[in-house]
């Protein structure tokens, strides 16, 4: 599997396309994950990555919300992720490792139960939520070619919604 | 080496204000960086930086000649272009309540003795004619935690209103 050393960052075409599933759970795979979460772990506080970002185009996630307060798993190696259901909406601020220097608010769901593989082919499930299922949508949209900042929304808005009739 | 302006505009809100001002800037041949601009009270206001290697003294009459034509008020100031820095917010501080005079002095002499810098506020009316009710919203950098500042904002004479401080966080990833 291919790797930059480096984040990648838009308007890189690799950004925008949609990922293909990981079919063969090998040594190279697990390389791979070693050497794209150094690149997670290398940048400025980031909780997650997607390969995308490394310019691998594979449905490989790696998240770690264990920095912050709140429940959450630690470090997951998530691959060909599904969203099996979702509860709730949050407004939170994001920012990615592909759009340096720009943050927003993107409403996401609260709540989510995922299903995927880890980095040996073995199925696993997770029920998550706030900070941690933000940081799952926000790399899943990743392996689909979608950034955060097709999800904006204005400030204004959100902070002075009108009532809806 | 191109200089950077602060385009300011304030005029009475309708379609195509913008449309008419960027095609000046562009037919001047400027780059435009960050941008604010919002519709205020009926208003509609634009705080536009103007980046250009000519002559601002002729791009301000170009724009001058616009604002006549359009009936708007345009400033064009030296200003510094100082991109790719952004400081992020680490504090939020929503007020609100019955509105009266104050609210936004108080609040904010507060904040800057608890050495808040404000990034961003943003403020609507909102409610009634009879019962208008003000929001105020401001994000910030400041080294006291949200419950230090929310407890001064309450002490410093903003009891008759519902302040709330969180903390914000920035997901990266
Ligand atoms: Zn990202």
């Amino acid at each position: 599997m291919f790797a930059t050393r480096e984040v990648i960052t838009w308007p890189d075409e690799r950004l925008r396309r949609i990922c293909a599933p990981v079919t063969a759970f090998d040594d190279a795979l697990r390389a791979f994950v070693a050497d794209m979460e150094g690149v997670m772990r290398s940048g400025p506080s980031a909780v997650g990555i997607a390969a995308p970002q490394v310019g691998c185009l594979y449905r490989i996630v790696i998240v770690d919300a264990s920095a912050r307060k709140g429940p959450n798993h630690g470090r997951l190696v998530l691959i060909n992720p599904e969203i099996v259901s979702w509860e709730g909406s949050v407004m939170g601020r994001e920012g990615c490792l592909s759009v340096p220097d720009m943050t927003g608010n993107v409403v996401r769901a609260q709540d989510l139960v995922i299903e995927c593989f880890d980095e040996y082919g073995r199925p696993q499930s997770y029920e998550m939520s706030n900070f941690e299922a933000r940081v799952v949508q926000h790399e899943m949209d990743h392996l689909d070619g979608l950034l955060f900042l097709d999800r904006v929304v204005s400030r204004r808005s959100d902070l002075f919604p009108r009532v809806k009739k | 080496m191109e200089s950077w302006y602060m385009l300011t505009l304030v005029g009475r809100d309708r379609p195509g204000i913008v449309a008419e001002v960027t095609q000046v800037l562009y037919e001047a041949g400027c780059l435009l960086g960050e941008a604010s601009m919002l519709r205020l009270g009926g208003n509609f206001t634009i705080m536009l930086m103007v980046g250009t290697d000519g002559d601002g003294t002729a791009l301000n009459r170009s724009l001058q000649q616009l604002a006549d034509a359009l009936d708007l008020r345009i400033h064009l100031d030296p200003a510094e272009g100082a991109f790719h820095e952004h400081p992020e917010a680490n504090i939020c501080v929503t007020i609100s309540g019955a509105d009266r005079a104050g609210i936004v002095a108080q609040a904010t002499r507060c904040l800057a003795g608890c050495g808040f810098n404000i990034l961003n506020l943003e403020s609507t009316v909102a409610g009634s004619v009879e019962r208008p009710l003000y929001v105020l919203h401001i994000e910030g950098q400041c080294p006291l935690d949200a419950e230090a500042i929310e407890q001064r904002l309450i002490q410093d004479g903003l009891r008759d209103l519902d302040v709330s401080v969180h903390p914000m966080e920035t997901m990266i990833a």
